[in-house]
C-alpha cells in the first residue's frame, strides 16, 4: 500500500465514523460537512482561523516526521512546545528595544533551543541506557509541565496571573491581517520548515543517514551511520522543531506565554505525522485537514457536539497505524 | 492529634492507590504478553465513565461492574487491532487515548446533556477506602500467583518474551495476548470505577493522566505485579502527602513531588536502580 | 506402514523463491537419516513443513501412513510423535529448565503447575539418555551444549518418536559433537527414528545410515551406508569445482593488515595475523568460532574491541565505527546480507549510495549525478538485471543483491582492505563466479583480502593462505597448497 492509498483510507476511515456519529445524534452529516466546510473554507475568518490552527500542528507534524523517518517516535511534543513558548515569551518580553532583526531571530532561537534541552533528555537516555523514547518523553512531558509550573511561580509569570509579562513589539511576528482572524506570519515558517526538511531528508547526505537509519539500523550501521549520534541528533531536532511551535501562539498570536497555552498540539502532531506518512511536504495538508476540523468544530457544535472531531482525530490514528501494519506472509 | 492524622493519610493512600494499583497490575499483564499498555489512560477513562452510568442505573454494584466490562471493551479494540491487525502497540494507544477523550465527552453530552460532568451518583462511602486498597493489592498478589504458578502464566510469560518458541509448541500467541489485554483492560476499567464510585460522578478527564503513572509504575516494578503495585502505592503515597501537606509545603515543593513518580520513571530508564529488563518482545508482533 | 514420517511429493514457495519441490522421503524408526546440500537446498523447509510449522503448497506429510484429516498444526504434529529442534533454540532464557520443557503441555494440579512432577521425570529422561540435567536452572545460565540439551529433551518429554534435528552441530565445539552423535545413535537403537539436517559432510559419515542429498529444492541423490565423504561431497555440488580463478601472488610485502592482540569479549582472541596487499587470506572454522566478532572487529562494528589493527602502517580502530574504517579503505561485504547488508527497502542505487554517502556529498549535499554515473557503471560491469537503478532492491534474487553489494564495496577508491564474509552464501552459480572473479581482481590491485566462508571449495580456489579458527582463536595456518581436508579438518576440531 502507497502512502497516499493509506491516507485516503484514513480519511475514508474518518469520515464514515464522523457520518455515523453525525446521524447517531440526528444530525444529517451532509449538513453537517456543509456547514463546517462554509465556516471554515468558505469564509474569510473561518480560513485564516485554519491557517492560524495548522501552523503548530504543521511544525508538531514535522517534529513527529523527521524523528519517524529516523526510526524512532516521539511522543514528546507536548512538553517540547511548552518549554518552547516559555522561553520565546521570556525572551521576547526582555526585547525592549532591541530591533527585529535581532529580537525576533533570538526568540525563536530559544524556542528551539528549549524544545531541543526537553528533547536531550530522553536522547542520552536512548543511547546512553537503551531506554524506550516513547516511555521517556511521555515521562518529560509531565515533567514539564510541573517545571513551568515551578519556573512561573518563582517570577516567570507576572504576579498572581498564569502568564508570562507581554512581549517586545520587536519580537512579534505580525499577523497576516485575514478578516480579522489569528493568523499570522508564523504560517511561513511552517512552510519554510517543512521545504527545508524535504530537501534536507531527500538530498543531503544527513538525510541519507536519517533515513537508512529508520529503515534498518543494522545496515545503516554497517554503512557507516553513526547511530548514537544520529539518534541523539534526531531527537534533539524534533524537539527544536516541536519548540517552534510558540511562534504562531506567543509570538504570532497572544503576545505572551500562558499556562497550557498550544497543549494537545503536540499529540494531534503524531496524527498528522501518521497522515503524511512521514514526508514533510505532505504534512501541510494533512495539518490544514486537522485544522479543518479543528476550527470546524467550533461551527458544528449548534448541531453536534464538537468533541466528535477528538474521536475522528483517534480513528485517523487508528487507520493509519493498522494500515501500516505487515501483512501476514510478507515475511521471508 | 497525630494518630488521626496518620491513620487519615494511610486511609488516602488507599483511596488514591487503587486506581493505580489495579491499572498497574493490568499494565504488567499486558505487558508481560508482549504489547505495551500505552491505553491505560483510555481504559481508566472509559471504565469511569460506565461506571458512572451503571451506578446511575444501578447503584454501586453494577458501577463497577460496568467500569470492568467498558475498561474490557477498550482492551478488546486494543488487542484487536494489535493482535489480530499488527498495527503497531504504540500508535493504537495514542489514538485509543485520544478515542477515550472524545468519546467520554461525546457521550457524557448524550447521557446527561453536560459537557462537563454527571450528576450526583449513588457512589461509595469514604469508608470503603481501606477495604478497596487492599482488594487492590490482594489482585495484585493474584496476578503474581497467576503469572508463576499456572499455566497460564507461564505461556503469557512465553508469548511475552519468545513468541515464536510459543508457537512451536502449539500455543495461540493472538490468543492468549487478546486475553491478557483483555484482562488489562477490566482491570484498568474497575479501576476507573472506583473514581467515578468514590466522587459520585464522572467529571471531563476524570483519568487526568492515572494511566501514564500507571505504566511508569508497571516499569519502575520491572514488570511483576507485587512490585509495580508497590509502586504504583508508593505513587499514590506521595500524592496522598502533597494533598495534606497542601497548607505546609511551599509550592516549589508540591510541583516537586507531584513530578516524581515521572522523574523516578526517567532514573528508573537511565538503570541507575539496576538494570530492568522488559520482556524481550514487547511490542513486537508475530 | 507404522513408524514411518513421509513427506510425499511435497512443495513449498516463499515469494518467487522455491524451497522445494516434488520431495519425497520416509524417515523410519531406528535408523539416523542425514538430509544434506548447501544453503537453501530446502532441507530445513522439510522440517519445518514436518513440525508443521509450515503447510506444503503442493504434496502432504504423514505419520505411519495415515494422512491428517484436519490442517498439520505444530499441535497436531506434536501428538503425532513428530519432535523438531530448531537450529535457533526455541528456548525462553529468563525461564527455567522444567518451565521450558513443559510449556504448552503442563501438567496441572489443581488450578496451578506440577512443576516437581514435571522435574522428575525430567531428571529420569536424561538419566536415560545419559545426560544429567537441572531442572530448576535458568536457561540462560547454559551454556549452548546444554541448551541443546533442553531442546532434545523437551521434544522426547513431549514423546517424540520422530526426533528431527536442523543443523545441531553449528553451535557446538568439536568436542560437543561426538557425545550428541552418541546419544542419537543410542535413540535410534531404542527405535526413535532420527533426521538430521547439516551441509558437513564429514559428521554424515560418522552418524548416518542413510543419507538424502538435496540441491535446489530437489532430491539429487539417496545414499546407504557404507558412505564415503567423496561420494556424498560430489553429490552436493553436482558438479565438479571450480577452476581457481587466476589470483596472482602478491609481490610487495609491507603495508598490508596487521592485527595484534586482538580481542572481542569472550568470543575471540587474542588474534595476531599480518597480510600482504594483494593477499587473500582464506579464514575457515566451525560457525560460531570467532569469525563473525573478527569480521566485525575489522570493519570498526565492534564497541568492545580491544587490541591493535594497522592497514597501510595507519592505526585503525576496531571500536572507530564503519565510516571511519572506509576512509581507511575498508570494504565489507557482510555476512547477513538482509541485515547489515542491504536496506531491504532501498532502491538499488540508495543501497550502492550505502557506505559512500559521505564520498558523494563532500559538501554535505548528495552528488546524484555522480551516483547515477557509478551505479549505471556498476550494473553494466557486474550484469545486474534488470538494469533498474530505482528497482526495490528486494525485488532483486540472492545472488543479485549480493552482486549490487560487491559492486558498491569494491568500488571504493583506495581500497586497502576487503573483507569478505560468506560472500557466496545462497548465491546462485552464475552470482557466485561472477563475485569470485570480482574478489580475485580486488587482490590483484593490491588490497589485501580477508575471506570468512564455510565453503571449502571456495576457500581453496580463492585464498593464498588459510587460517583455521577455533574457539575465538587462529589455530593453524598453512600456505593454501597444504590445506588437506585432513589437516583443516584436524584445525577446525581444535586437535592442534
Amino acid at each position: 500500500m502507497s502512502a497516499i492509498e493509506r491516507a485516503i483510507l484514513a480519511l475514508l476511515a474518518a469520515m464514515a465514523t464522523a457520518s455515523l456519529l453525525f446521524l447517531f445524534w440526528g444530525a444529517s452529516p451532509v449538513e453537517v460537512y456543509g456547514l463546517l466546510l462554509a465556516r471554515t473554507w468558505g469564509d474569510a475568518y473561518g480560513f485564516g482561523q485554519v491557517l492560524f490552527k495548522a501552523t503548530p500542528l504543521a511544525l508538531t507534524g514535522l517534529a513527529v516526521s523527521l524523528a519517524w523517518r529516523g526510526g524512532l517516535l516521539n511522543v514528546g511534543g507536548e512538553g517540547q512546545l511548552a518549554a518552547g513558548s516559555l522561553a520565546m515569551g521570556l525572551v521576547g518580553a526582555a526585547m525592549t528595544g532591541v530591533p527585529a532583526l535581532v529580537a525576533l531571530p533570538l526568540a525563536l532561537g530559544a524556542g528551539m533551543v528549549a524544545g531541543g534541552v526537553v528533547a536531550a533528555i530522553p536522547a542520552v537516555l536512548k543511547v546512553r541506557a537503551g531506554a524506550h523514547e516513547v516511555i521517556s518523553t511521555i515521562m518529560m512531558n509531565f515533567v514539564v509541565v510541573g517545571c513551568i509550573g515551578f519556573i512561573g511561580r518563582q517570577g516567570a509569570y507576572v504576579e498572581a496571573t498564569v502568564h508570562t509579562a507581554p512581549i517586545a513589539p520587536s519580537a512579534a511576528i505580525p499577523s497576516l491581517g485575514i478578516a480579522g482572524s489569528a493568523a499570522s506570519w508564523a504560517v511561513a515558517l511552517a512552510v519554510c520548515a517543512a521545504v527545508a526538511l524535504h530537501v534536507v531528508l531527500a538530498r543531503s547526505r544527513v538525510g541519507f543517514d536519517v533515513r537508512a537509519l529508520g529503515a534498518q539500523a543494522a545496515a545503516a550501521e554497517a554503512g557507516g551511520v553513526a547511530v548514537a549520534r544520529t539518534t541523539a541528533g534526531l531527537l534533539l531536532a524534533s524537539g527544536a522543531m516541536a519548540g517552534l511551535v510558540g511562534a504562531s501562539t506567543v509570538l504570532g498570536y497572544k503576545g505572551y506565554f500562558e499556562d497550557g497555552l498550544g497543549s494537545g498540539s503536540g499529540f494531534m502532531g503524531i496524527a498528522v505525522a501518521l497522515l503524511a506518512g512521514g514526508r514533510p511536504l505532505a504534512v501541510l495538508p494533512a495539518a490544514l485537514f486537522f485544522a479543518t476540523l479543528s476550527h470546524g468544530a467550533l461551527a458544528i457544535s449548534t448541531l453536534v457536539p464538537r468533541e466528535i472531531v477528538d474521536v475522528v482525530m483517534g480513528v485517523v490514528i487508528l487507520a493509519v497505524g493498522l494500515s501500516l501494519a505487515p501483512r501476514q506472509g510478507a515475511a521471508r | 492529634m497525630t494518630t488521626a492524622l496518620l491513620v487519615a493519610f494511610v486511609l488516602a493512600v488507599f483511596r488514591i492507590s487503587v486506581p493505580y494499583v489495579l491499572a498497574a497490575v493490568g499494565g504488567t499483564l499486558s505487558e508481560r504478553a508482549g504489547v505495551v499498555a500505552l491505553g491505560l489512560e483510555g481504559m481508566l477513562l472509559t471504565g469511569a465513565f460506565c461506571a458512572a452510568v451503571g451506578a446511575e442505573a444501578g447503584g454501586p454494584a453494577v458501577g463497577a461492574l460496568a467500569g470492568a466490562m467498558g475498561g474490557a471493551g477498550v482492551g478488546v479494540i486494543l488487542a484487536a487491532c494489535v493482535v489480530y491487525g499488527r498495527a503497531d502497540g504504540v500508535v493504537v494507544g495514542v489514538a485509543i487515548n485520544l478515542i477515550a477523550l472524545g468519546g467520554t465527552r461525546v457521550a457524557m453530552q448524550y447521557v446527561w446533556q453536560s459537557a462537563s460532568s454527571s450528576p450526583t451518583i449513588p457512589g461509595l462511602s469514604g469508608g470503603w477506602a481501606g477495604a478497596a486498597g487492599l482488594a487492590a493489592l490482594a489482585v495484585s498478589g493474584v496476578a503474581a500467583a497467576a503469572l508463576t504458578r499456572t499455566a497460564w502464566g507461564l505461556r503469557v510469560r512465553a508469548v511475552g518474551e519468545h513468541p515464536a518458541a510459543a508457537t512451536s509448541l502449539g500455543i495461540d500467541v493472538a490468543q492468549l495476548r487478546f486475553g491478557a489485554v483483555a484482562l488489562s483492560g477490566a482491570l484498568a476499567g474497575l479501576g476507573g470505577a472506583w473514581l467515578a464510585l468514590d466522587n459520585h460522578g464522572f467529571v471531563d478527564r476524570m483519568s487526568g493522566g492515572r494511566g501514564y503513572i500507571a505504566l511508569a509504575a508497571v516499569i519502575m516494578g520491572r514488570w511483576h505485579p507485587g512490585f509495580a503495585a508497590l509502586a504504583a502505592v508508593c505513587f499514590a503515597a506521595t500524592e496522598a502527602a502533597q494533598l495534606q501537606l497542601q497548607a505546609v509545603v511551599s509550592g516549589g515543593a508540591r510541583e516537586f513531588i507531584q513530578m516524581l513518580p515521572y522523574l523516578l520513571t526517567l532514573v528508573a530508564l537511565a538503570g541507575v536502580l539496576g538494570r530492568s529488563r522488559p520482556p524481550a518482545a514487547l511490542g513486537r508482533n508475530v | 506402514m507404522s513408524g514411518t514420517l513421509q513427506w510425499r511429493s511435497v512443495g513449498k514457495t516463499y515469494g518467487s523463491v522455491v524451497a522445494c519441490r516434488n520431495v519425497d522421503l520416509v524417515l523410519s524408526a531406528g535408523e539416523v537419516h542425514a538430509l544434506v546440500g548447501e544453503n537453501g537446498a530446502g532441507k530445513s523447509t522439510l522440517l519445518s513443513l514436518a513440525g508443521g510449522e509450515a503447510s506444503p503448497d503442493t504434496g502432504a506429510v504423514s505419520v505411519d501412513g495415515d494422512e491428517a484429516s484436519g490442517p498439520w498444526t505444530p499441535t497436531v504434529a506434536m501428538a503425532n510423535g513428530i519432535g523438531l529442534v530448531h537450529q535457533h533454540f526455541m528456548l525462553i532464557p529468563p525461564m527455567s529448565v522444567v518451565e521450558n520443557v513443559v510449556l504448552g503441555r503442563e501438567p496441572r494440579k489443581g488450578l496451578g503447575l506440577d512443576l516437581e512432577k514435571a522435574a522428575g521425570e525430567l531428571t529420569a529422561l536424561a538419566a536415560r539418555v545419559g545426560w544429567t540435567v537441572d531442572p530448576w536452572a535458568k536457561v540462560s545460565s547454559l551454556s549452548v551444549g546444554q541448551q541443546q540439551r533442553v531442546e532434545i529433551l523437551k521434544v522426547l518429554w513431549r514423546g517424540a518418536r520422530f526426533l528431527l534435528l536442523d543443523e545441531p552441530t553449528a553451535v557446538l565445539t568439536p568436542s560437543e559433537v561426538g557425545p550428541l552423535f552418541e546419544v542419537l545413535r543410542r535413540l535410534a537403537a531404542e527405535g526413535v527414528a532420527v533426521a538430521i539436517v547439516t551441509h558437513k559432510v564429514d559428521e554424515v559419515v560418522h552418524v548416518a545410515d542413510r543419507v538424502t542429498v538435496m540441491r535446489h529444492g530437489e532430491v539429487v541423490a539417496r545414499l546407504e551406508a557404507p558412505l564415503t565423504a567423496a561420494e556424498i561431497a560430489r553429490a552436493i555440488v553436482g558438479r565438479e569445482p571450480l577452476p581457481p580463478p587466476q589470483v596472482p601472488r602478491p609481490q610487495g610485502q609491507g603495508g598490508g593488515l596487521v592485527v595484534r592482540g586482538l580481542r572481542v569479549g569472550r568470543a575471540l582472541g587474542p588474534v595476531d595475523l599480518a597480510i600482504a596487499p594483494g593477499e587473500v587470506l582464506g579464514i575457515a572454522g566451525v560457525l560460531g568460532n570467532g569469525q563473525t566478532e573478527l569480521v566485525l572487529a575489522l570493519a570498526g562494528l565492534a564497541p568492545d574491541a580491544l587490541g591493535e589493527v594497522t592497514l597501510g602502517e595507519r592505526p585503525l580502530d576496531p571500536r572507530g565505527g564503519a565510516a571511519a574504517a572506509a576512509r581507511a579503505g575498508v570494504s565489507h561485504i557482510a555476512e547477513d546480507r538482509l541485515e547489515r547488508g542491504v536496506v531491504r527497502e532501498f532502491s538499488v542505487a540508495d543501497n550502492y549510495l550505502l557506505g559512500h554517502q559521505r564520498r558523494l556529498a563532500p559538501s554535505g549535499w548528495l552528488d546524484f549525478g555522480a551516483l547515477d554515473a557509478e551505479v549505471s557503471a556498476a550494473l553494466e560491469a557486474y550484469d545486474v538485471r534488470p538494469r533498474d537503478a530505482s528497482a526495490p532492491i528486494r525485488s532483486l534474487s540472492g545472488g543479485t543483491q549480493q552482486k549490487v553489494v560487491v559492486a558498491r564495496e569494491l568500488s571504493r577508491p583506495g581500497l586497502r582492505l576487503l573483507i569478505a564474509a560468506q560472500p557466496t552464501r545462497g548465491v546462485d552459480v552464475g552470482a557466485m563466479e561472477r563475485i569470485h572473479e570480482a574478489i580475485a581482481a580486488a587482490a590483484s590491485r593490491g588490497a589485501a583480502v580477508v575471506l570468512v566462508t564455510s565453503d571449502l571449495h571456495e576457500l581453496r580456489a580463492l585464498s593464498h593462505r588459510v587460517a583455521v579458527m577455533y574457539a575465538g582463536r587462529i589455530v593453524d595456518t598453512m600456505d593454501v597448497s597444504d590445506a588437506s581436508d585432513l589437516r583443516l579438518g584436524a584445525a577446525m576440531t581444535g586437535a592442534r
